[in-house]
């Protein structure tokens, strides 16, 4: 009744297919007792870092690839909830193992390092936006240059933004998570008690945040882009799933009623965007149903991008299953190399738009020069990827030990 | 196998998006040229500032400029902005000027045409909106274009407190009996990394419908300029030449948007 059980549940049920499988198959792999990788969350976690990649840079031909033109929800939902489902796997499973204390320890740990990551790109960021204050002068945009005045007081800045409360634009994610990861010890640890109560704490705290207003303010002023009381109903919706939530819906993911819902939903989301960028349609929208819908908020996880994110996840759970051939296929390989090292990924990501943005703004900005610049941050993408995991495979053989003490903290990675 | 299918399946998918985005620019072109025939004696509209016509357009109306228009009383435009309404040191140029040339030229030559501007530099929509009682007691202006929006994205405000601020200002330039347009943020690739404008663009969007006044759309429009390459807006050019140019285009879509949405027809104006 415990989690133990579901999570050795969960276990036995991906070890089955790593008996028949070679283990040069998936590389990454330290701790084979876990059992297979879920090459699926890989698969989208990976997906979701190129979409976060290409919504960064200014809009291109590419852009029509990423998934908010079609829907409600973006990447980011994507990119949260896998961290949630990884983290839950992994965090869990060694609370089991040793105990709350190493376990949190061991969290700890990996918020340190996503909380480096984020200083660094901090640091990227401030560069390019010296450079952009003492080179660019165009007199028609001399009021957008009042973003430079925050260089005027570098001390109280870099302050703020060592506490998380400055965050450049497209710097929201990482604090984000770690704010996640942070309470991730006591959701873990709730969960280990009862999961379905942690869940509807979860989604109490989600409706509190709607109704009170609840939110974490931000430097010079505002609040944080991504609110973590709302976005963590995703997160922790993830650990549910990943401690056994998601074979007890089993029978609910696989009923025709949800599936033709999650359809029915998904084409509505979909002509609901096809006005944003058709405009004419937007006659046979009702105004009182717009009136209602909008603005639909990012910021707070709006129910309508949450329920869009769950019909896509049904839908891809019910036509894609654990075992399909083509995950192995080297057609999927880049993408899931790149989910699995995801910290890294995400922050070369983040810094590839930035580099972008200065090549486009430098050298040339016309639509060859963009589509190149989207498909080469890409290759790097996957290139850095595979020398991560060349990296650690040939890491682990001399120090095979060690590591499997540690366990893998990559796959719980999400960062 | 079944991943060649996905993934010509996912190139089918980009394939029939990308044609469709450039069917709907095809669709609208004829009609951005029509206004440039319905006044063929004035001067000219540049290539550069030619546009879909669902940029120009908006289902929301202003009576009140077609009232005064149609009863030939004088036309009185405030424009309501912040730095980025003009140009520093060439006035004449800015936009509110350009438009005001325009009106002139398009509606009827009996038409009295005035257009002011005050500029609130560094407000933010809320510090903004909290002078136009004042504001509105000292002039009386048939139309206020409202520009906002820069100044909150830059220091980010919360977009719900924009929001009603916005909505506030609104209601206070209503009740002082003046039809009311809003104009967003500019398009500025240069700062794209460093300022988030959507949200605010979309707050303003939300209380141009609630309200139901018009929404001149300047972000998606100096957007469609720079994709079609009529403007290179990454130029770091320290001349003043790029801005008066844009300006000029802005000025020419603004007169244009007015009229439209005071449903002037052509008999109003001029030719």
């Amino acid at each position: 009744m415990s989690i133990a059980d579901e999570v050795t549940g969960t276990t036995i049920a991906g070890t089955k297919p790593a008996g028949t499988r070679p283990r040069a198959a998936a590389p990454a792999i330290t701790l084979p007792a876990i059992g297979e990788r879920e090459l699926r969350l890989d698969l989208f976690r990976g997906l979701a870092l190129w979409l976060i990649f290409i919504d960064h840079l200014p809009a291109s031909l590419l852009t029509w690839f990423t998934i908010r033109n079609y829907g409600f929800s973006d990447a980011t939902e994507i990119f949260i909830f896998i961290s949630g489902y990884t983290a839950a796997f992994v965090y869990g499973r060694a609370m089991l193992e040793s105990g709350v204390l190493i376990a949190t320890a061991r969290i700890l740990r990996r918020v340190w390092q996503i909380y480096v990551a984020h200083v660094f790109l901090f640091t990227i960021f401030l560069a390019e936006i010296s450079y952009v204050a003492t080179r660019f002068e165009n007199p028609l945009y001399t009021e957008e240059m009042g973003i430079m005045d925050f260089l005027k007081q570098p001390d109280v800045t870099i302050v703020q933004a060592l506490l998380l409360r400055f965050r450049p634009v497209n710097m929201d994610v990482l604090p984000l998570y770690i704010v996640l990861m942070l309470a991730l010890p006591l959701i873990l640890w709730s969960m280990k008690w009862r999961p379905d109560v942690t869940l509807g704490l979860s989604v109490l705290l989600y409706a509190v945040t709607w109704e009170y207003d609840l939110y974490l303010s931000a430097y010079p002023n505002g609040f944080w882009a991504f609110n973590p009381f709302a976005w963590q109903l995703l997160f922790v919706f993830g650990a549910w799933c990943a401690l056994g939530g998601a074979r007890r819906m089993s029978r609910i993911l696989s009923s025709r009623v949800t599936m033709w819902m999650a359809i029915a939903y998904l084409v509505a989301a979909f002509y609901v965007t096809l006005t944003w960028y058709v405009p004419q349609l937007s006659l046979f929208m009702p105004k009182r149903i717009e009136q209602w819908m909008y603005p639909i908020n990012k910021t707070d996880l709006d129910v309508l991008r949450f329920i869009h994110f769950l019909a896509l996840a049904a839908l891809t759970v019910r036509f894609l299953p654990r075992d399909w051939p083509g995950l192995k296929s080297p057609w999927l390989r880049p993408l899931i190399l790149c989910g699995q090292h995801s910290l890294e990924i995400f922050c070369l990501g983040v810094f590839l738009a930035f580099a972008g943005h200065f090549v486009l703004a430098e050298v040339s900005g016309g639509p060859v020069m963009h589509a190149l610049i989207s498909l080469s941050g890409v290759l790097i993408m996957w290139g850095v990827a595979w020398v991560i995991s060349w990296y650690k495979r040939v890491a682990d053989k001399s120090g095979a030990k060690t590591k499997n003490a540690v366990g893998n903290a990559d796959l719980a990675g999400g960062g | 196998m079944k991943a060649k299918v996905l993934l010509s399946l996912v190139l089918l998918c980009g394939g029939l998006a990308a044609p469709l985005a450039r069917a709907g620019d095809a669709a609208s072109t004829p009609a951005t040229t029509s206004p440039t025939t319905a006044a063929p004696a004035t001067s000219p509209v540049p290539a550069a500032c030619e546009l879909p016509s669902y940029l120009l357009s908006s289902e929301s109306q202003l009576p009140k400029v077609a009232d005064a228009v149609k009863a030939g009383k004088p036309l009185d435009i405030l424009v309501i902005g912040s730095r980025s309404t003009t140009i520093p040191s060439s006035e004449s140029s800015s936009y509110p000027a350009r438009m005001e040339a325009i009106l002139k030229e398009k509606l009827p030559p009996s038409e009295v045409v005035h257009v002011s501007v005050e500029i609130q530099s560094k407000k933010t929509a809320e510090e903004t909106a909290s002078t136009f009682v004042k504001l509105m007691e000292a002039k009386t202006p048939t139309l206020v274009i409202w520009q906002t929006g820069t100044v909150d994205a830059i220091r980010s405000i919360d977009p719900d407190e924009f929001r009603s601020a916005v909505t506030d200002g609104v209601v206070a330039l209503q009740k002082a009996g003046a039809d009311v347009v809003l104009m967003n943020l500019q398009y500025s690739p240069r700062t794209e990394t460093m300022i988030s404008a959507q949200p605010f663009l979309d707050n303003m969007r939300v209380v141009a419908q609630e309200h139901d006044i018009p929404l001149f759309d300047r972000f998606s429009i100096m957007r469609q300029w720079n994709d079609q390459g009529q403007f290179d807006l990454f130029s770091p050019s320290r001349g003043p030449e790029l801005a008066k140019q844009v300006h000029d285009c802005l000025g020419r879509s603004l007169a244009q948007f007015v009229i439209d949405a005071a449903r002037l027809e052509p008999a109003q104006q001029q030719n």
